[in-house]
């Protein structure tokens, strides 16, 4: 069926004939019969701009290929069919003892998506990306054959799929490596910075002492309190912390939505009026504590409680800009031209990198990241987007492909100076192209 | 691909040596768009386009042979503009003014100006829109007038082909809601251009570079009626239910 598909940020949908396939086979046969617009998978579609529409062309939708396929509870390594959420895999392993190695901001992602954008998270400065933790993939292939891939296998095509915006084939199963947990609460720090020299001391002090680190970082303060925000760091909680906070009940994974967004709301209810209101109030509301004891839910996936929200960015929508530079300097040169041209944002986050992996197109590498949730009816966003892009190729960091939307073409090869690595890739596995999306249209990809 | 801020990278004209069309084809040169189709009756002219748009930053125009009233043509035509990839916005920016009174006393000449204004549009918008639901995504933009809003006694010759075009392009537009083409329909007043030159300027007179900046703003929003200038949306609502008597002593 043909249906009208958008990103997150619901900002330039297209048409594609959507099907919904729930065997190997199914799945084989619609990439072999792909027409001249091409076969995509898709998942939850939760990228923010277009790498997820496939306009024209066909869109494999796998949300319904989410099977559990095996899961060695002794080892913690669990295969589950793509489609499955991260979500879903929490609900299966914790209660076993078990977490995902790596999981981005929002667990309503497939484990397909999160592979091929090869996704960090919080403990990105100490267990790297997805890649890390992959031990295969299954893969369908442009000629419909149906392959395991390791690291050892087919290193090309492994890391090139782990990043490869699902260029490189349908991801079927992913055999993943789970990191022990004693328990299923999270012991929290937050501190609140008044300004971006704190901001980067606490948060580099807070990832020495902590497995996940994150900053929210009020990206309107300008003057004295330019950069200021809250950082948020924590670990997995012990049995011991657990019994000494004796916590009414036995805490489990249960993510809940608390609220629902709206089906309309009115263009332009998040602009920069309210989002300074917002920020100030949030900066205001963040309690420092210390080992305070929080949910999984509401440690790693806070936004999930409310379902929906990106409709509160109205028809227009909204994107996300998330870069990463190599040193502080150019962290600072990217807010300043933030909140000089008061562009508003109340999802702001700065963490730390550490090392990349191999993959030609993933993106995580080391320095500092900043992500901007921004109103797509902003005035002279495209301009400031394009100037920041230059500061970014400048200072030889990168764009993230998950949330591009608007990225210079020309910049691509510059932003991921593998790319004719991945090309080579591409011209071995999938010479006509069979594989395509909007943003591969875009960007040439 | 037209990007998240509206921002395409392809662009068809038809009626590529239209004035405002040129104005829009140089705005969005400018910005990301680097391949721009230019279809026209005067290739010579098309070919000053060209030369001018190169400069500009595009890295390929081309030029296309357009007769708007030879609708026996247009399959090929359209077949052309798509061969080389996705259009991502089509300006349908061709329209001739004709001579009133002349057309009033030899009544071909109006038939030529409702076969290129009207037949020749209904024709190539067609054929434009469903190349452009084949592709899944794409924007037709279409260059109607404010003098089809309320036809005058001194240009209504002209203003019905608009008023005909306008309301075909609104129909249009209403059936392909959901199918990832959109239709912008742009209304000017009066636009200092070759086309109206001589003619004294008509109340809330405008420019093609206005005219231009407004419809980049429409793609960048997805506004689907523009009025150039804008105040004229709140005009011609008056002029239109103003009672026909005093409508014609109106000296416009």
């Amino acid at each position: 069926m043909f249906e009208l598909v958008a990103g997150w940020g619901r900002t330039a949908p297209s048409t594609a004939e959507v099907t919904r396939p729930t065997t190997p086979e199914g799945v084989a046969e619609l990439v072999t019969s792909a027409g001249e617009r091409g076969v995509l998978a898709r998942g939850l579609g939760r990228s923010y701009g277009d790498p997820a529409q496939n306009a024209g062309g066909q869109l494999i939708d796998l949300t319904e290929f989410a099977q559990l396929l095996s899961f060695d509870a002794q080892q913690g390594i669990v295969t589950v069919q793509a489609g499955m959420s991260i979500e879903t895999l929490l609900s299966i392993v914790v209660p076993a003892g078990w977490f995902i190695p790596v999981t981005p901001g929002t667990a309503r992602v497939t484990l397909g998506g999160a592979a091929a954008a090869d996704v960090h998270g919080k403990n990105h400065h100490r267990d790297g990306s997805l890649a890390r933790h992959v031990n295969s993939l299954q893969l369908v292939l442009a000629d419909g054959s149906i392959s395991v891939v390791t690291p050892d296998s087919d290193p090309e095509l492994f890391w090139g799929t782990m990043g490869g915006m699902g260029l490189t084939g349908v991801i079927l199963a992913v055999t993943l490596q789970l990191i022990p947990i004693t328990t299923p609460a999270m012991s929290v720090d937050t501190e609140r910075a008044g300004g971006l020299d704190e901001l980067v001391s606490l948060l580099v002090s807070a990832e020495q002492r902590h497995r996940y680190s994150v900053a929210w970082i009020d990206c309107l303060a300008s003057g004295r309190r330019a950069g200021r925000g809250i950082v948020t760091s924590g670990e997995h909680a012990g049995a011991a912390e657990l019994a000494s906070a004796r916590a009414k009940e036995t805490p489990r994974y249960a993510p809940r939505e608390r609220a629902t967004a709206p089906t309309w709301v009115p263009p332009g209810l998040l602009n920069r009026g309210t989002i300074t209101a917002f920020n100030e109030a949030w900066f205001r509301a963040a309690r420092p504590q210390h080992g305070a004891l929080h949910s999984i839910s509401s440690f790693f996936h806070p936004l999930d409680a409310v379902a929906g929200w990106n409709r509160l960015y109205g028809p227009r929508g909204f994107l996300q800009y998330q870069c990463v530079v190599p040193d502080e300097t150019t962290v600072r040169a990217v807010l300043a031209r933030i909140s000089g041209a008061k562009v508003p944002s109340f999802l702001a986050v700065l963490k730390r990198f550490g090392p990349a992996t191999p993959g030609p197109l993933s993106f995580p590498r080391n320095g500092w990241t900043l992500a901007f949730d921004i109103p797509a009816a902003t005035d002279g966003l495209d301009r400031v987007l394009d100037q920041l892009d230059e500061l970014v190729a400048e200072s030889h960091g990168s764009v993230y492909l998950a949330k591009d939307s608007r990225m210079r073409p020309e910049l691509l090869a510059t932003f991921y100076p593998q790319l004719p690595a991945w090309h080579a890739l591409r011209d071995r596995i999938d010479p006509n192209r069979t594989f395509r999306s909007d943003q591969s249209r875009r960007l040439s990809l | 691909m037209i990007n998240s801020l509206g921002a395409p990278q392809s662009l068809a004209v038809l009626g590529g040596t239209s004035e405002i069309a040129l104005a829009i084809a140089e705005k969005l040169a400018g910005g990301r768009t680097r391949r721009i189709l230019l279809a026209g009756r005067d290739q010579l002219s098309l070919a000053g386009a060209q030369t001018h748009l190169l400069s500009m930053g595009s890295t390929l125009v081309e030029t296309y042979h357009l007769d708007a009233a030879a609708t026996s043509t247009h399959d090929a035509l359209v077949a052309d503009l798509f061969a080389g990839g996705d259009v991502d916005v089509v300006l349908l920016a061709f329209g001739v003014l004709g001579n009133q009174a002349e057309a009033e006393a030899n009544p071909d000449r109006a038939v030529e100006v409702a076969s290129v204004n009207y037949v020749g549009a209904v024709s190539l918008a067609l054929r434009v829109t469903n190349r452009l639901k084949e592709q899944g995504h794409g924007t037709l933009v279409v260059l109607s007038s404010v003098a089809g809003e309320r036809a005058r006694a001194s240009n209504f010759i002209y203003g019905s082909t608009k008023a005909g075009l306008d309301a075909f392009a609104q129909g249009l537009g209403d059936t392909l809601q959901g199918s990832g083409v959109n239709v912008i329909i742009v209304r000017p007043g009066f636009v200092r251009t070759k086309m109206t030159h001589g003619l004294p300027d008509a109340p809330m007179a405008t420019t093609a570079e206005a005219v231009a900046d407004a419809v980049v703003n429409a793609l960048r929003t997805g506004r689907g009626i523009v009025w150039v200038p804008g105040q004229l949306r709140v005009v011609m609502s008056g002029l239109r239910h103003l009672p026909r008597p005093l409508f014609r002593r109106l000296k416009i």
